[in-house]
């Protein structure tokens, strides 16, 4: 496939990788994004999982992958992926392999490793210039153990431990801004509800050799309390309301690869969201409405 | 080859680059750091094969010793005390993927308070995680304990992990006279690295590593660990007795010392065990028919050995350079189970001492072996003992003298 094979929707690969019948939930906006993500990435792949929601992927003796898998930890799945790479270097460069058994190393980490206990992990992997691909679904919690807050969830959502009138009192961490600092050869933010977008990101991501960072909105029903019917139309929303911006980071720049206009207000995407409730109901909460507009609306005045 | 003045953390480093190893990550620790030092160094003019990588914690340095291994290399790594600590996560985890890697411990005693001298807490807290153990006492033995490990830790009966353990600063910094092996007849004691199938490939997917769902599965698991682990105890002599035979030179999974007819014996892991055999020596000196015990081996336990060498005597005294708080010696506790039972059973004693780099000088063990007569002639065993001498008190109340009248000073005395 060369670079530029995918233009439009009918370009998308037919062939799907991953396997069904996951213990992932219905709905799950991680998993979307995942078959979307393999289907282009292929099977030539070790995927390097740090502890999260996918954890459950690989439940001896099922997966869905036809390629390879290690779990390793919360903290280091970063340096699981840098022994791997290293052996199959080593491996090649001493004969004892041959170049075609080689592979992918891809680590795939949730938000709450990848925004927190792993960064010290993957800043590492970074600096080293390690060459991989990172994947992080981020459903902007600690999903698995029941949608707790974690360094990405996004300012006044309702979480199991910011139930409050005002939900979670902090902001969401710019991890793809954190990973632009380190200068690596690629970082793009995806959502699977935008397929197209998404596969000429992960087709541009295999060109390049180094640190990689795909950072996929997860959106997550039992987490975001909405119905699993709804994911599709929510990551939309994310993106027509600019709370998620499609961008990559390549030669040194940031590039929007969609600019939403007209920009929907905010209001829309989080009025389809039972972690939002509490801003709506019993009366609006107009200061925190305003509010985060007005960040949004802040982001995008330097782009549009 | 003639012998050459070694430290203890340049024998580690002379084993394993005769072991051809192919991958290092590492994170430096006092007093660890020597060894990755000269790895790297050889590493970088070509003098080794290995690639080194410096991984920015001990957990992530372990979690890619563990991932190289499983895809099909031969790995070493090392550490020491708080560094053994923070990748405690790892090493578990390692084991459980059944990767055969080495690394080397520097015992150092753990904080708080900090500290950088040698005990033996460290390694004892990774007792547990399924990483075979075995204690040095030299320089000569950590250089051919490095070849030892791999032989075990890679054997199709095992396929475990091993720590080769050696004690900071007595050990570590410490030259000794050290033959350095010879390339060729290392060849021909540990082969090359055989992945058997446990590997990474792209013609042959695989899921390592994976999560199990419910107690069964999980069980089946943990209860072949500890199966390997004890199926290593008979590898290992095998692996020893062709060490042997290639170098002449036996390292039993427990060395006995003047023990034989011994009535008494001081029971010890590590360096410090090298201060009993002379105080072993002087007390044959004076009459008194002492010896020691020292296991290498501390997982799998060789329990079977430690019978027959202790059956008959009338006191054995367990120094341990560790505590386990609220309970006292672990290999004391340990010894115990051992001998329980048994109908020529000694009596045991346990004495901690040599935490943080103390000195268990010859006239603490001379007093211990008085202890052990005693207790022979009451006929029962003394309570547990924490060496300590009134000198040392002493000098402590001095510095407890000073920083109480600096906390008056500051206006802050209780």
């Amino acid at each position: 496939m060369s670079p530029t094979a995918i233009k439009r929707m009918k370009d998308l690969p037919s062939t799907h990788l991953l396997g069904g019948g996951t213990a992932m939930c219905a709905g799950c906006g991680g998993l979307e994004a995942l078959h979307e993500i393999y289907d282009v990435l292929g099977t030539r792949t070790v995927f390097v999982n740090a502890a999260g929601c996918m954890t459950l992927l690989s439940i001896y003796p099922f997966t869905p992958f036809r390629g390879s898998w290690l779990y390793t930890a919360m903290a280091s799945a970063p340096a699981g992926a840098q022994g791997v790479r290293d052996a199959l270097d080593i491996l090649i460069s001493k004969g004892r392999m041959p170049p075609e058994e080689d592979l992918s190393a891809v680590v795939l980490t949730g938000d709450g490793a990848a925004y927190g206990m792993g960064l010290s992990a993957t800043s590492g992997a970074i600096e080293r210039g390690l060459d991989f691909l990172y994947i992080c679904y981020d459903n902007e919690g600690y999903g698995n153990t029941g949608q707790q807050f974690s360094g990405a969830t996004p300012h006044a959502a309702k979480t199991a431990t910011s139930m409050g009138s005002r939900g979670y009192p902090g902001y969401k961490k710019d991890l793809f801004s954190i990973w632009v600092a380190h200068k690596p050869v690629y970082a793009a933010t995806v959502i699977g509800a935008e397929p197209l977008d998404l596969a000429k990101k992960i087709e541009k991501a295999k060109t390049f050799k180094g640190p990689r960072l795909v950072l996929a909105l997860a959106p997550c029903p039992t987490g975001w309390l909405y119905d699993p019917k709804d994911s599709v139309e929510i990551g939309r929303l994310a993106v027509k309301t600019g709370i998620w911006p499609l961008k990559e980071y390549v030669d040194g720049k940031v590039v929007h690869t969609h600019v939403p206009h007209p920009r929907l207000p905010v209001e829309e995407y989080l009025s389809t969201q039972g972690r939002f409730a509490h801003l709506f109901k019993p009366q609006r909460n107009e200061e925190l409405l305003r509010e985060i507009q007005a960040r949004v609306d802040e982001y995008w005045k330097g782009v549009e | 080859m003639s012998r050459v003045l070694l430290t203890g953390n340049a024998a580690a480093a002379w084993g394993v680059r005769l072991a051809d190893v192919d991958y290092v990550p590492v994170f430096p620790i006092t007093p660890q750091t020597e060894i990755i030092e000269m790895l790297s160094n050889w590493a970088e003019r070509g003098e080794c094969g290995a690639r080194v990588v410096t991984l920015e914690s001990e957990h992530s340095m372990l979690t890619a010793a563990g991932a190289a291994s499983i895809t099909g290399v031969r790995v070493f790594t090392a550490t020491s005390s708080q560094g053994l600590l923070y990748a405690m996560e790892m090493l578990y985890n390692v084991a459980g993927w059944r990767a055969p890697l080495v690394m080397v411990n520097v015992s150092r005693g753990l904080a708080a308070p900090l500290t950088l001298e040698s005990d033996h807490s460290d390694i004892v807290a990774a007792r547990d995680s399924g990483f075979l153990q075995i204690f040095c006492a030299t320089c000569q033995e950590v250089h051919d304990s490095v070849l030892l490990a791999y032989r075990v830790a890679e054997d199709a009966r095992v396929r475990l992990p091993v720590i080769v353990n050696l004690d900071g600063f007595y050990l570590s910094f410490t030259r000794e006279p050290v033959k350095i092996r010879d390339a060729e007849t290392v060849r021909r004691f540990l082969p090359p690295f055989a992945a058997q199938n446990i590997e990474f490939r792209a013609s042959k997917p695989i899921s390592q590593a994976v999560a199990v769902l419910g107690g069964s599965q999980y069980s089946y698991f943990r209860y072949e660990m500890h199966l390997a682990a004890q199926q290593a105890l008979a590898v290992y002599d095998e692996a020893a007795r062709d060490f042997a035979a290639l170098f002449g030179r036996h390292y039993p999974a427990v060395e006995s010392y003047r023990a034989e007819d011994a009535e008494f014996v001081f029971f010890m892991t590590g360096a410090y065990a090298t201060k009993a055999m002379d105080a072993v020596d002087r007390l044959r000196e004076g009459g008194m028919k002492v010896g020691l015990v020292r296991p290498r081996l501390v997982r799998p336990y060789p329990a079977a050995d430690l019978r027959r060498l202790l059956a008959g005597k009338k006191a054995v005294a367990v120094i341990d350079q560790n505590i386990s708080m609220g309970k006292g010696g672990v290999f004391y506790t340990e010894l115990c189970e051992a001998l329980y039972g048994l109908p020529e059973a000694p009596l045991l004693a346990s004495f901690i001492g040599g935490l943080g780099g103390r000195d268990i000088p010859a006239e603490e063990f001379y007093a211990i072996a008085e202890a052990l007569r005693e207790a022979v002639k009451q006929g029962k065993a003394p309570p547990p003992r924490l060496l300590y001498t009134a000198t040392e008190l002493r000098e402590m109340r001095k510095l407890q003298a000073i920083a109480h009248v600096e906390r008056k000073e500051l206006g802050n005395a209780p």
